[in-house]
């Protein structure tokens, strides 16, 4: 049988303004990971990544990206067909939970100098590079929609949300583009 | 004495000031067109264009003129437009720069700004005493709403507000920094300029299109050698240059809270003649600073004397200002009547700039002999130890009376302006909004920052520092910096508190405490009198200081005079509160950019699209916009929602219900949570089965429910009601986190992972089948759940019914769910199908007596009262709710329990909501015996049906009651919940 | 908007992030089932709502997720510590107490420059 066709909740969207651009990001396999201490070990192996274990940290490794959201949480993000249940599937005798969520959540990429500003419209993060480095991430609010930021470069950051909320995240920035 | 050319104003002074003259702008008040200079305020250039009238006062309608230079103006408050929808009401005239085509209007006048008819009420002002409408719209009390409340509407109110929607954009920013500066006076400046340097991160604001504060109206002051103005503009100059600095003009801080945040509200396009049509006119800043450095000045006093409020009579720091910074002199004969050293200094740069000065008269029997010396060598005549006791003109200040203090008769002079100074009162208001302490200074007769609640520093004239060598000293100290070097003759010392000679209890006169409620030193004595022992309830009885003033130029004179009446002292009698805004903030301002579709999230399915180009009507749920019945051409909601219905049952329909909570529960302890979590008794459900489950709270009453199906041993698909799902795993997690954290187990939401199509009818098999892989549909029981594929994509596929017919519900990943929905559509509709929405889903419900929590419940509602008792398992030693269930009242019988109600009509479709009763006969007040909850025409049973909470209500099954309502009295009959199928045949198709 | 300091992001963050819980250190009942209705009472409506000190539970749910603990001024609104779930009640100081009592000084705001009106003549 013919697959369906996926359709990106932002498609077709797009901004680019002088200092600042925002891109809705490709779909992407995501997981919600949920792990204690004693599970860490053997999922860093399966994943072939160590998970962060500060907040707010991130890891990169062999196209999969590792966000702390929790003491017990992370979310994994890796390209399309990464297959990330299918490695940690493997694992038994250990407790852990990992959730499929690659079509809950949708990002937004928003890139350039005034890429801090748009964000301070909404998000009342101390975003200094001091405060929220490169690699830093979190759960916060922009507006009044949850969202996960992520600083990828110095003036480069995702803004991962909800699929429904991403109509009045994309909204949000635009306007808020436009005022900074 | 040169004037410059007309077109610059007749009262602007060739060679003063710091506009050029090059530079001119056009604007209009009250229609006439007027000539101004780039830089220009309102207020200064309507006085350099002789226009001294610019507004009328609230109560009495009194003529007024332009007081002060600044956000403390009580008196030339205007209309500033742009077009129709740009209207601003209530603008200070001081604070609002002129731009190319400002269109200016005064206010509260009828028919014009010289000749008002409401001016009346200054004559007849012995009957508006303070406490006027509390005493005298009192009887009849029919009067108030057709007579007295009309009346006083229409009186009330300064300015009109514009009928369009506001055009303009506003945005908001988020800030932090180490420190904060709220003023770019000398002091600010000091301090910013020391932290700046030493790397910190800065915000510098400040409330004026220029920087400097006091250091514009003067030209005496020389710092680091350099005049105090061009110091200010180097030290802006290098603080714009650094990254680490912010610095923000037209930027008022007006609110300050809990731990160092500071609300700034920012004007970046008001002063524009054309502003680019994207940008915002307003910026909301919430900063967050590591230490706040309060550089706020002070703000010159009145003296409260007979007739002070005529137009021309002004604040001597304003008038020096608009000299030395606008080149304008406010008149061309003017007096000066001071208690302060400070208004010397106005009369000595006028004198000097050529106006004639009639002379000085200080209430003060001594004053410095190097002011009076300089008075001699200026020929300015001085009068100290005098008072002036009274003034004449209309529409303009035509003399002043003069009186020695020590008695002996008084002397006229004509003047066509005074000027004058009671003092300065500093600017505590962030200060005390910070929660910090004050402390009263008695022998300066002022208030000052005491004790600090949050990590700020104030640092000159609101400090109460008299001089500039000082401000500066506190300012760098406030950094941790040497000062610079500084020389200025001027002082702020020396100041009169409270109604000046002339103006005491025995004097019938007017001399006004507050300019823009109309307050006299009178008012205020009588509101005393009258038993107003508290300064809040002198100031709620007389309003003084209320509205914009918001204490700047009213509470001083207003404490002293209520204190001097009680015979009491003055921190005795207290301060009134200081709260934000200092000055007024646009709505839109704090609104900023949570308008229209900003205004809240909307939340779409991923169907959404499909249902609207099929003409669906929405309704809002929560933030979740829901297909609520998809009208045919013709067709109203009724006939729609019938026709939804009947095929349903008939053929199939299908519905998105993609925005139902869907929790997903996983881990070796998944079980063991559930059994907690829910009423029911989870270890005997098999993997692939499902269950209807109930959640309480601790009370014992139901809180959600939904359909939970078991994925794995150690993995539970949960679903909750779509308004509940936050709430429920909110409640979830409290519980897991809290008092359950041994558990093994993790909950995560998946309610946007997967679309839902649920396919309901008795060919829903037939429709969905060919589009399934892996999962045999027919070996599906009712209440199962598999995951396989739906059109080549995953897919959970329960078998679930809320309609009682044969049901599926596909689950897939969302992305995927509007192409999914196409294929089931594309298979169901040449058989019949229709697309149905939440009206006929819940009139299917109801029809099975289905419940709604929420709707048939209401937070007192138990398992049993809902005919739900089945679903609380009996054997369980523990669920979240046990205990509350077998309180007493809830365990005991005749509780209020849902039935179902027929009409004897079975037209008549009940009200939900509506009360019912047992005899209609009886006296009012009926005693109600319960309530409607759901009611609808059932096309499929062909009558109406409504559920209903009614005490005792399963014993009365049979029993004919009665629904009272305006126009007639119901009769109802008591049934069961379930209207159609009682036998449950349908579910198999 | 309070800044509120997130004992397992270890950091303090705005209130936005966060949604208060009600009164901390309330335990279920172990064996809640067969309890008296007066322990149901003081357990489930009985609530202390102190004007001083309160121990109180907040949610970092637009952060880390987690629930903790909090002892906090109820009209200062200065929080004195946070602490994790689970961890006991804390013993404040006296000088804790104090820091967050209304009119506390929290910090030496105001000592450097402490010039109020010296040059008053």
């Amino acid at each position: 049988m013919a697959e369906a066709a996926r359709i990106h909740p932002l498609a077709g969207r797009r901004l680019a303004l002088p200092g600042l651009s925002l891109e809705p990001c490709p779909p992407a396999e995501r997981l919600s990971l949920r792990a204690g201490e004693d599970a860490l070990a053997a999922i860093d192996e399966a994943l072939g990544l160590a998970l962060p274990r500060r907040p707010m940290a991130s890891a990169t490794a062999g196209g999969l990206a590792a966000l702390w959201l929790g003491p017990d949480e992370w979310l994994i993000v890796a390209d399309e067909g990464a297959g990330l249940a299918g490695r940690l599937a493997a694992l038994t005798g250990i407790a852990f939970s990992a959730v499929d969520l690659s079509h809950r959540n949708t990002a937004i990429s928003i890139d350039g100098d005034k890429a801090v500003l748009a964000l301070a419209a909404g998000c009342p993060r101390d975003l200094s590079p001091a405060a929220f480095p490169v690699g830093a991430c979190s759960r916060t609010v922009l507006g009044k929609a949850e969202i996960v930021l992520a600083r990828e470069a110095p003036a480069r950051f995702r803004v991962e949300c909800w699929r429904s909320f991403a109509d009045y995240v994309w909204n949000y920035l635009v306007d808020a583009a436009k005022s900074a | 004495m040169t004037v410059a050319a007309p077109h610059a104003g007749a009262n602007r002074i060739a060679g003063k000031g710091r506009l050029s003259p090059a530079r001119t702008v056009s604007f209009t008040f009250d229609r006439r067109p007027y000539t101004a200079l780039a830089g220009d305020t309102l207020a200064s250039a309507l006085l350099a264009n002789g226009v001294n009238l610019v507004g009328r006062s609230f109560k009495y309608h009194r003529p007024r003129g332009v007081l002060s230079a600044g956000a403390d103006e009580p008196n030339a408050l205007v209309g500033v437009a742009r077009d129709a929808a740009r209207f601003q009401p209530n603008v200070r005239a001081t604070a609002q720069e002129v731009f190319d085509g400002l269109i200016a209007t005064s206010q509260n006048r009828w028919p014009s700004l010289a000749f008002d008819i409401g001016a009346g009420n200054d004559f007849v002002g012995r009957f508006f005493p303070a406490g006027f409408y509390y005493k005298t719209f009192m009887w009849p009390a029919a009067a108030w709403k057709r007579l007295y409340e009309p009346v006083i509407r229409a009186a009330a109110g300064l300015g009109m507000a514009p009928k369009e929607p506001d055009p303009d954009r506003y945005a908001n920013r988020f800030a932090h920094c180490d420190l904060l500066v709220v003023g770019a006076g000398p002091a600010g400046l000091a301090a910013a300029l020391g932290a700046a340097r030493a790397g910190r991160r800065v915000i510098l604001a400040d409330e004026n299109a220029v920087p400097g504060g006091s250091l514009l109206a003067t030209n005496e002051a020389l710092i680091d050698g350099v005049p105090g103005f061009d110091w200010a503009a180097a030290v802006v100059a290098e603080l714009s240059s650094k990254d680490n600095v912010t610095v923000l003009p037209r930027t008022t801080a007006f609110g300050y809270y809990a731990q160092n945040m500071v609300a700034l509200a920012e004007r970046l396009t008001d002063h524009l003649a054309r502003p680019a049509p994207d940008a915002p006119r307003e910026r909301l800043w919430q900063v967050r600073a590591g230490k706040v450095v309060l550089a706020t000045g002070a703000i010159e006093r009145q003296i409260v004397f007979a007739d002070n409020d005529r137009p021309g009579i002004m604040l001597a720091s304003a008038a020096r200002l608009y000299l030395n910074h606008y080149g304008v002199t406010p008149g061309r004969k003017i007096g000066v009547y001071a208690a302060c050293d400070s208004a010397w200094a106005a009369a000595f740069d006028l004198k000097a700039a050529g106006v004639e000065i009639a002379a000085i008269v200080d209430c003060r029997a001594e004053v410095p002999t190097d002011l009076v010396a300089r008075a001699n060598d200026l020929a300015i005549g001085v009068l100290a130890g005098h008072a002036v006791t009274g003034t004449s003109g209309r529409l303009r200040v035509r003399s002043m009376r003069v009186a020695p203090l020590a008695g002996g008769g008084s002397r006229e002079f004509e003047i066509d302006c005074l000027l004058m100074s009671g003092g300065w009162t500093p600017s505590v208001h962030l200060f005390s909004q910070s929660r910090g302490g004050l402390a009263y200074d008695a022998a300066n007769g002022r208030f000052l920052p005491g004790t600090a609640a949050q990590d700020c520093i104030c640092v000159g004239a609101c400090n109460g520092t008299l001089t500039l060598e000082d401000a500066l000293a506190e300012g760098a100290a406030a950094a941790g910096v040497t000062p610079p070097d500084a020389e200025e003759t001027a002082s702020m010392a020396g100041h009169l508190l409270g109604a000046a000679s002339g103006a005491g209890p025995r004097d019938f006169v007017k001399a006004f405490v507050d300019f823009q409620n109309d307050v006299t030193a009178k008012d205020i004595r009588q509101a005393v009198r009258e038993g107003m022992r508290s300064i809040e309830h002198v100031k709620r009885y007389t309003t003084n200081g209320m509205a914009t003033d918001q204490g700047k130029t009213a509470n001083m004179h207003g404490l002293a005079i209520a204190a001097e009446t009680l015979g009491k002292d003055i921190p005795e009698v207290g301060l009134t509160t200081f709260r934000p805004p200092y000055t007024p903030v646009t709505f839109g301002a704090i609104v900023n950019h949570a308008r229209g579709e900003l205004f809240d999230v909307t939340r779409r399915t991923p169907i959404h699209g499909w249902a609207e180009q099929n003409g669906a009507v929405f309704e809002d749920v929560g933030n979740w916009k829901r297909t609520w019945y998809f009208p045919r051409p013709g067709e109203d909601m009724a006939a729609a929602v019938n026709r939804e219905c009947r095929t349903t049952r008939q053929v199939a329909g299908i519905f998105d219900a993609s925005t139902l909570g869907k929790i997903e529960v996983v881990g070796p302890d998944a079980v063991g949570f559930m059994n907690l979590l829910y009423t029911n008794a989870w270890d005997r459900l098999d993997v692939g089965r499902c269950r209807y489950g109930i959640m309480l709270r601790e009370d014992g009453y139901i809180y959600d429910d939904g359909v939970v199906g078991r994925l794995a041993e150690d993995r539970f698909h949960v679903t909750t009601t779509t308004g509940g799902a936050p709430r429920v795993l909110h409640h979830m997690e409290d519980y897991l986190q809290t008092e359950f954290p041994h558990l093994k187990v993790w909950l995560t939401s998946v309610s946007e992972q997967w679309a839902v199509v649920a396919v309901q009818g008795p060919r829903a098999r037939d429709i969905v089948a060919p589009l399934i892989e892996d999962v045999d549909l027919a070996a599906m029981p009712h209440m199962s759940i598999r995951q396989g594929r739906c059109c080549g994509v995953p897919a959970r596929i329960m078998r679930v019914s809320f309609t009682g017919e044969l049901g599926f519900e596909i689950n897939v990943p969302a992305d995927f769910g509007r192409a999914v929905w196409e294929a089931v559509w594309e298979r169901g509709e040449p058989l019949g199908m229709v697309p149905y929405g939440t009206e006929a889903m819940h009139v299917m419900r109801a029809e099975k007596g289905f419940i709604i929590v929420g709707q048939d419940t209401d937070g007192t509602v138990t398992p049993d009262d809902a005919g739900l008792g089945w679903a609380v398992g009996r054997s369980k030693p523990d669920f979240v709710g046990i205990r509350g269930l077998r309180r007493p009242d809830l365990a005991a019988g005749g509780r209020r329990q849902l039935v179902g109600l027929r009409t004897r009509d079975p037209r008549t479709v009940l009200e939900e909501g509506a009360q019912i009763v047992a005899d209609p006969h009886q006296p009012v007040p009926m005693k109600m015996i319960g309530f409607v909850t759901s009611s609808y025409w059932s096309d499929n049973c062909g009558h109406s049906i409504a559920l209903a909470l009614i005490d005792d209500g399963r014993a009365r099954l049979g029993q004919t009651l009665y629904v009272p309502m305006a126009s007639e009295t119901i009769a109802v009959e008591v049934t069961a919940t379930v209207f159609l199928d009682p036998e449950g045949k349908r579910l198999d198709g | 908007m309070l800044l509120i300091h997130c004992p397992y992001c270890e950091e303090a963050r705005p209130e936005l992030e966060f949604r208060h819980a009600g009164e901390a250190h309330i335990a279920r009942p172990a064996g809640i089932a067969e309890i008296s209705d007066e322990a149901f009472e003081a357990y489930f409506f009985i609530r202390d709502n102190t004007k001083g000190i309160v121990f109180e539970r907040w949610r970092h749910i637009h952060g880390c997720g987690r629930f903790f603990n909090a002892a906090r001024h109820s009209v200062s609104d200065r929080f004195v510590v946070t602490y994790r779930a689970g961890e006991p009640k804390p013993e404040l100081s006296g000088e804790q107490v104090a820091a967050a009592a209304p009119g506390g000084k929290a910090t030496p705001a105001n000592a450097a420059a402490g010039v109020n009106g010296k040059a008053a003549r």
